[in-house]
C-alpha cells in the first residue's frame, strides 16, 4: 500500500475494513475475521505505552469488569473467561486495575520493561485492612 | 409523496427556482443554517417537505460549519445531499468545502453571491464566490433565476456520476438574481427527476456488508496522492461530463449552456470577461455598439473550476484587447478574472491586450454607462495594441480615481 500511485487509491481518501465482504462478523472472533492491512486491528501500537498491565490469573474471578471497560477492546475473553490481553492494542492506561475488585488486583500496572515471570512471583498478598 | 403541477413558465426568483430544482430531485438530506440573501432557497425547501413534495430530511444545525459537517455525514452516508449558504456563512463553511471534495462527497451547494464584511454587507458581489475557488469543487454560475434552477440539474448530474464525484456548487447574484423574478421555464417533475436519475451509492457508511472509513488521516506518504488523483479527475473527468450534461439538457428542453459562454464574439475585436448577472447588462451594451458598427463582444465564465482554459484559448484566439471585470476586492493583486484570462492566453498564440476592472462591491450597481466606458478603453487599447490605461482601475468607487499598475 506505501507504494502505490496516485492512481492506485480509491477516491475519497477511505479505507476499507476488511478483505471483500463483512459477514456474520458479530459472531466471528476477532482474529478469524478479514481485517484488512488499513484496519487498526492489523496495526500495533504497543509503543505508546510506558506502563503495562499484568494479568494474574490465580486470584482472577472473571467478573469481566476489565473487558467491560477496557477502552481499547484490549481484554481478551472467551467464553466469559479473561484469558489476557492484548498487547498489541494496550495504551496502558490502567483502567483494568482500576475497576479490578479481587483481593489482591488480579491485574497491575508495571513498567513496560519489567519481567513479568518475577512479577507474578512477587505479587502482592491480600490487602488484610481492606474488608 | 405529491407531485406539483407546474405550469410552462413560472415567475420565480433565483431562490425559488434553486429550491424547485431541489424539490424535484428528491434530495435524501439538506442540513441549513441560514443566511442572507441565500436563506429562502432551504426556507421552500423545508416548506416542501412539511407539505409532502419530498421524502428527505431537513437538519437544522448551529452553524454553516455543522451545516456543511451535517451534507458530509449524510453524503458520507450514501445520500443525495444539498444545501445553502452566502457569505458569512460561506466563510464558516470553507474548512469543511474541503472536507467535502477531498472526501469526495457529491453535495451540492446553492452560493447566492454576497459580499464579505467588514464592513457588513448583505449585498451582491463576488467574494464567496472567489473564496472558494482553490476548495476542490466545481463552481458553475448562473446569471439569471432560469440558469439557476437549470445549472441545479446539470450540478447534481455531473457532481454524482461516479467518474467525478466532486462537489459542485450554483453560483447566483445576491439579491439581483436570488431576489429578482422572472418567467422560468420549468420541467414537469418527472422529466426533472428523470434527467438527473436515481442516486447511485458509492462506498456510502450505510453499505453494511462493506464497512469504510472515511474522514482518514494521511500524513506526507499518502495526502500528496490522494490530492493528485483529485486534481488529476478535477482536470480530465470533469469537463467532458459537464459537455455531455450540456448537450443532453439541450436536447431535452431546446436551452444551451456552454463553459464558456458568448455573445457578439464571432466579428469581436475587444471584449469583456465578467460573471453573474453584469453578463446581461454587457450584452445590452454590446448589441448597441455592434448595432453602430463596433465589434465589441461579451464572454461569461460558465465554469469557474475546472478554469475552462482550452476554451478560452479557443474563444480569443483573435480578440485584440479584453478586459477582465471582477467583482471581488482582490486585495494586494489583480482580479482572479484577470489572472485566469492571463494564465490561459500567455502561452497560446493570442496578442491580447488584457486589463482589469474592479466593479460592484458590495452590491454597488454596474451601469451600462461604465460598460460603455470600459469598451472605449478596450477599443483604445486593441488600436495602440499596447495598454492606454493603468493595468487594473476601480470602477463606479467615489472619490479620487483608483487604479494600479
Amino acid at each position: 500500500m506505501q507504494d502505490n500511485g496516485w492512481n492506485d487509491f480509491e477516491i475519497g481518501s477511505l479505507l476499507r475494513s476488511f478483505n471483500g465482504k463483512a459477514e456474520n462478523i458479530a459472531t466471528t472472533l476477532q482474529e478469524d475475521r478479514n481485517y484488512s492491512n488499513s484496519n487498526s486491528f492489523t496495526a500495533s501500537v504497543a509503543d505508546w505505552r510506558i506502563e503495562k498491565p499484568v494479568f494474574n490469573k490465580d486470584f482472577c474471578i472473571d467478573c469481566q469488569f476489565c473487558w467491560v471497560y477496557c477502552p481499547d477492546i484490549s481484554i481478551i475473553s472467551r467464553d466469559k473467561k479473561m484469558i489476557g490481553i492484548d498487547m498489541d492494542h494496550c495504551k496502558g492506561c490502567g483502567i483494568c486495575v482500576e475497576v479490578c475488585p479481587t483481593n489482591p488486583k488480579s491485574l497491575l500496572m508495571y513498567g513496560e520493561h519489567e519481567d513479568e515471570e518475577s512479577i507474578l512471583a512477587a505479587w502482592p498478598s491480600k490487602d488484610k485492612e481492606k474488608k | 409523496m405529491r407531485k406539483m403541477e407546474l405550469k410552462d413558465i413560472e415567475v420565480w426568483d433565483g431562490n425559488m427556482a434553486a429550491s424547485h430544482a431541489m424539490r424535484q430531485v428528491q434530495i435524501d438530506v439538506v442540513a441549513a443554517y441560514p443566511i442572507t440573501p441565500s436563506t429562502p432557497i432551504v426556507e421552500n425547501y423545508a416548506t416542501f417537505l412539511a407539505n409532502d413534495y419530498v421524502e428527505g430530511e431537513f437538519v437544522m444545525v448551529e452553524s454553516e460549519h455543522a451545516a456543511m459537517s451535517g451534507c458530509v455525514g449524510a453524503s458520507a452516508a450514501g445520500g443525495r445531499v444539498a444545501t445553502a449558504t452566502s457569505s458569512q456563512g460561506f466563510a464558516l463553511m470553507v474548512e469543511t468545502l474541503y472536507q467535502a471534495s477531498g472526501m469526495r462527497l457529491p453535495i451540492i451547494l446553492n452560493v447566492v453571491n454576497r459580499a464579505l464584511a467588514a464592513p457588513l454587507n448583505v449585498n451582491g458581489d463576488h467574494s464567496d464566490m472567489y473564496l472558494g475557488r482553490d476548495s476542490g469543487w466545481i463552481q458553475l454560475d448562473a446569471y439569471n433565476p432560469q440558469d439557476a434552477y437549470d445549472l441545479n440539474f446539470i450540478a447534481f448530474k455531473v457532481s454524482e456520476d461516479h467518474d467525478v464525484r466532486l462537489p459542485c456548487m450554483v453560483h447566483q447574484d445576491g439579491f439581483m438574481t436570488s431576489h429578482t423574478a422572472m418567467g422560468v421555464k420549468t420541467l414537469q417533475d418527472d422529466i426533472a427527476y428523470n434527467f438527473v436519475g436515481d442516486f447511485k451509492p458509492m462506498n456510502d457508511m450505510l453499505d453494511l456488508d462493506n464497512p469504510v472509513t472515511h474522514g482518514v488521516q494521511t500524513e506526507e506518504d499518502w495526502h500528496f496522492e490522494h490530492k493528485a488523483r483529485q486534481q488529476n479527475d478535477l482536470m480530465t473527468k470533469v469537463y467532458p461530463k459537464l459537455q455531455a450534461a450540456f448537450n443532453e439538457f439541450e436536447e431535452l428542453t431546446g436551452r444551451k449552456y456552454s463553459m464558456v459562454e458568448t455573445y457578439n464574439m464571432e466579428e469581436a475585436e475587444v471584449a469583456v470577461v465578467c460573471m453573474g448577472t453584469s453578463v446581461k447588462t454587457a450584452i445590452e451594451v454590446s448589441n448597441e455598439l455592434n448595432a453602430k458598427g463596433i465589434k465589441a463582444g461579451v464572454v461569461g465564465i460558465r465554469v469557474i473550476r475546472p478554469w475552462p482554459f482550452e476554451k478560452i484559448a479557443e474563444v480569443f484566439k483573435d480578440i485584440k484587447a479584453i478586459g477582465a471585470l471582477d467583482r471581488s476586492a482582490p486585495h494586494g493583486t489583480v482580479g482572479m478574472l484577470f489572472n485566469e484570462l492571463a494564465g490561459s492566453l500567455i502561452n497560446s498564440d493570442s496578442n491580447a491586450v488584457l486589463n482589469n476592472y474592479i466593479y460592484g462591491l458590495g452590491g454597488r450597481d454596474l451601469t451600462k454607462k461604465h460598460i460603455y466606458s470600459i469598451y472605449e478603453d478596450l477599443l483604445a487599447n486593441a488600436k495602440a495594441g499596447k495598454l492606454t490605461t493603468a493595468t487594473q482601475q476601480y470602477i463606479g468607487t467615489r472619490g479620487p480615481k483608483l487604479e494600479f499598475l
